[in-house]
Formats: C-alpha cells, sequence, structure tokens
C-alpha cells in the first residue's frame, strides 16, 4: 500500500474532479432552493387540487431514478436543439430534483408555525406578505434549516451520478486514474476519504444546530 | 414543424410518428421547408415508438430483476441493521466503534461509490464479485447504515419498562427483544423502512454503471446502444420505475393496514 505509483497530479486531478462536484451541488442548491421556495409556499397556501397535483408531479420526480431522468433530460435537450453542456443538463436536472425535496420541507415548515401566531400578528396590523417576511420565515427557518443542510448532502452525494453524462466529477475522475494505475482500492479509499471530509463536518454541524435548536423550544 | 402522421408499413403495422423541427433564429412564416440559411441550424428528430413498445416485456422482466435485487437487499440491510443497532446500544466499545463507523460511511459517501468499491475495490483484497452480487453488495450496505439509523430512534421509542416487564414475566434477554422489542419497533419504523425500499428500488438503477445489462436499467441501456433510441427507452423505462415505485408503496401501506391494526 506504501508502495504506489499515484503522482501529485493524480491527487490534483481529483481534487479538481471535486471541485466539479461541488460546483454542481452549489448550483443546483441555488436552483433547487429557489425553486422549492416557490413551490413549497405555493403548497402550504394552495387550494386542494393544486396541491393534490403539484404533490403529484413533485412524487414523479422522486420515484424515477435520477440516473434516468439525466439521460431522458441529455437527450431530450439534444432533440429539441438546445445547445446546453452536460454540465448544465446535470445542474438543471438537479435543480429540479432538489426543488421537488425543497418544497416540502419548506411546507413542513411554514406549517410547523402556529396558526395562532400568525393571526396574532395579522391583528397586529402586519400584511400577509409582512407577516409571511417577518414572522413565519424567521420561525420556519428554525425547522427548516436542519433538514435543508441534509438535503445538501443528499445532493452532494446525487451528484456522483452525472457522472453517466460525461461529466468528470469526483468519482469519475477516479476512475479514469485506476485505469491507469490498476490499484482500485487505494484510490477509491481517497476518493471515500474526500467525500467523506466534504459532508461530515457539515453532518455534525447540522446536527448540533437542531439540538441546540431543540433546547430553546 | 410538420406531421408525418400515421404510415403504414409494408407489413401492415402503423406508426404514429412526430417530426419536429426547431430553427434556432425565429423562423419566417413560409420559408419553413426551404433549406436552412448558413448559420442555422435545423435538427430533425423523429420519435420512434413502435420499437420501444414492442420492446416492454423484455423491459417488464428487467424489472422483475430490479426488483429482485431491491428485495433482496433489503431483507439482507435490515437484517444488518438490527445487528447494528443493537450493537450501537451495547456497552463494549468495539462494537460502537464498528456500528458508528458503518453507519457514517454509508451515510456520508454516494451509493454510487460503495458499488464502485464492491465492484472495483474488493478485486484488490483478491475478492472478485461479477456486477449482480457488487451491486447487491453496495446497496446492502447503504441500506444497512441508513436502516440502522432509523432502528435505532426506534428501539428508543420502546420505553424500556417493556423489556423489564418481559423479563420479570419470566422471558430470556433474547426472548424479550425478538417478541416484545421488536415487534414494537417495527411498528414504529414501518413508514421509513417503506422510504427506504423505494430508495433501494431507484438504487438498482446505478447497476448499469457496474456493467449490469440484466436489469431494468440494464436492459434499456442494451436496448438504447443497439438503436440509439435513447429518449424512447428510457422514457418507458422511467415510467415502469415509477409504476414499480407505486406498486411498492402501495402493497406496503396494505402490509401495514393488515399488521398493524388493533
Amino acid at each position: 500500500m506504501l508502495d504506489t505509483s499515484l503522482t501529485s497530479g493524480d491527487l490534483l486531478f481529483m481534487l479538481k474532479g471535486a471541485g466539479v462536484t461541488l460546483s454542481i451541488t452549489f448550483w443546483a442548491m441555488i436552483g433547487g432552493t429557489l425553486l422549492g421556495l416557490g413551490f413549497g409556499l405555493a403548497r402550504a397556501t394552495a387550494n386542494w387540487w393544486v396541491n393534490t397535483a403539484l404533490g403529484a408531479v413533485f412524487d414523479l420526480f422522486r420515484s424515477v431514478p435520477l440516473l434516468i431522468q439525466f439521460v431522458l433530460a441529455n437527450s431530450f435537450k439534444s432533440i429539441i436543439g438546445l445547445h446546453w453542456s452536460a454540465f448544465t443538463v446535470g445542474c438543471v436536472v438537479l435543480a429540479i430534483y432538489t426543488s421537488t425535496y425543497c418544497a416540502e420541507i419548506v411546507r413542513g415548515a411554514i406549517l410547523s408555525v402556529p396558526a395562532t401566531t400568525r393571526r396574532a400578528a395579522r391583528s397586529l396590523g402586519l400584511s400577509y406578505w409582512q407577516d409571511l417576511r417577518e414572522v413565519v420565515f424567521p420561525i420556519a427557518l428554525r425547522s427548516a434549516l436542519p433538514s435543508w443542510i441534509g438535503l445538501t448532502l443528499g445532493v452532494m452525494k446525487d451528484t456522483s451520478l452525472v457522472l453517466w453524462i460525461g461529466i468528470i466529477e469526483l468519482l469519475r475522475s477516479s476512475q479514469i486514474i485506476v485505469t491507469r494505475i490498476q490499484e482500485p482500492l487505494f484510490v477509491l479509499m481517497i476518493v471515500g476519504l474526500i467525500y467523506f471530509l466534504m459532508s461530515f463536518p457539515i453532518s455534525l454541524l447540522a446536527r448540533r444546530l437542531e439540538k441546540r435548536w431543540q433546547e430553546y423550544e | 414543424m410538420d406531421w408525418s402522421g400515421r404510415s403504414t408499413r409494408p407489413d401492415g403495422t402503423w406508426r404514429l410518428s412526430l417530426r419536429l423541427e426547431f430553427l434556432e433564429s425565429p423562423p419566417i412564416r413560409g420559408d419553413l421547408f426551404s433549406p436552412p440559411t448558413p448559420g442555422t441550424q435545423r435538427v430533425h428528430y423523429t420519435f420512434h415508438w413502435y420499437p420501444a413498445f414492442r420492446a416492454i416485456p423484455e423491459m417488464l422482466r428487467g424489472a422483475a430483476i430490479t426488483l429482485e435485487v431491491a428485495v433482496l437487499s433489503m431483507l439482507l440491510g435490515v437484517s444488518i441493521a438490527v445487528l447494528l443497532a443493537v450493537a450501537s446500544g451495547t456497552r463494549y466499545r468495539s462494537l460502537r466503534v464498528i456500528a458508528s463507523t458503518w453507519v457514517e460511511v454509508a451515510r456520508n459517501t454516494p451509493a454510487l461509490f460503495q458499488i464502485y468499491m464492491a465492484y472495483f475495490g474488493l478485486g484488490s483484497l483478491g475478492i472478485h464479485l461479477d456486477s449482480f452480487p457488487a451491486l447487491l453488495t453496495g446497496i446492502t450496505f447503504n441500506n444497512a447504515g441508513y436502516l440502522a439509523e432509523t432502528f435505532r430512534g426506534g428501539l428508543r421509542a420502546v420505553p424500556p419498562t417493556q423489556t423489564l416487564a418481559a423479563r420479570s414475566l419470566g422471558m430470556g434477554q433474547l426472548q424479550a427483544f425478538r417478541f416484545i422489542i421488536l415487534p414494537q419497533m417495527f411498528r414504529v419504523v414501518f413508514h421509513p423502512m417503506t422510504n427506504q425500499m423505494v430508495w433501494a428500488i431507484l438504487m438498482t438503477s446505478l447497476g448499469v454503471v457496474v456493467g449490469l445489462n440484466n436489469d431494468l436499467t440494464g436492459v434499456t441501456q442494451e436496448l438504447n446502444v443497439k438503436s440509439f433510441r435513447t429518449f424512447e427507452f428510457f422514457a418507458i423505462a422511467a415510467v415502469i420505475y415509477y409504476l414499480v415505485a407505486k406498486f411498492v408503496t402501495l402493497s406496503a401501506r396494505l402490509i401495514a393496514w393488515r399488521l398493524f391494526r388493533y
């Protein structure tokens, strides 16, 4: 194990792959959170049939493997002649996929704010949007943030699937190196370590936040 | 856009095809059928659904394999997860370390990584797994890690007085766990387990990355490389996955109703 032909260049190549993983995660989370906020707000406030329809559509995205969603989106963009890079397709698909989960988080968080609190805010003369912005969101954030961080970690792990549409991210870069130096276990262990180092501290943070905020309840 | 409509083939079968034409620059009315001007690109794609529909029986056989992997990985995963959940609550430090390492690695690395580890990584240790067992190992590892965490919460939800009562009735430690604690825990964790089962089904689609060619995604990919009708085949695969996931959710709901009603 000490005797390896892994070079520092290979390590740098893998770190670059990790950078791609992180940037896909970043864009997917930005898009997913913005969309998810809208969808979640819609689901928390809309009437029952809009709610059912939205729920059914979200369920569709969650019941089809992400790998197949990537392939479908990638071939569909070719069919309609969009000149998007695989990177963009990956980010867009992941963002939509993320938004369906984010919508559930947002909806749950908004509904977790007691109706009495909202009525109190409205009776103090706050408008609907003021109530939402100044009262509901700060309280809802507390219950949403730990699950949102969990979602971010989930998305980071899901980015590994974009290798199927030809993006060289962390896992794919390790495969390229394995093909050359033929030491799969060692290289994969480094990859595992990188993934672990990227996600474990954040999951600890989420756990701590959750514990600390529960104390105030 | 022009519709070629219903065309009859020499063998009497027919297909409905929709021809889509999209221009990069906005088309000028009446100029749609003239050759494209330089600098614009005209994309032609004719959907061929007929061969994709004809492949449905083959794909359904693939779906059976998919379900088989998912069920096997759930059975193995649940058994291991019960052991891990118990191990993480014992007073033996080494057992606790093993359990927490398993859980943290399973939860903090991608499932695809875990499958790669089983397929490529274990080869370095002299264990050469075929793609089916490698996929099964990877998903089982993942399932066990996630379920262990769920089960730990479920065990905590069963009051400790239950064990005391069972023991005072003369049950042994194992009997008390088997007949009193476990049934109550499964009641609590049944819903998360159903979710994990759906996850397992979706995860089986990763088998194609390590060369599995007889599960639903594998079959679809084989058909795809033969015909390059990527969209059609994968769209049908998506529908089948959705139906399988719904089938599992509904039957889990039925089972829960049957098992857990008072």
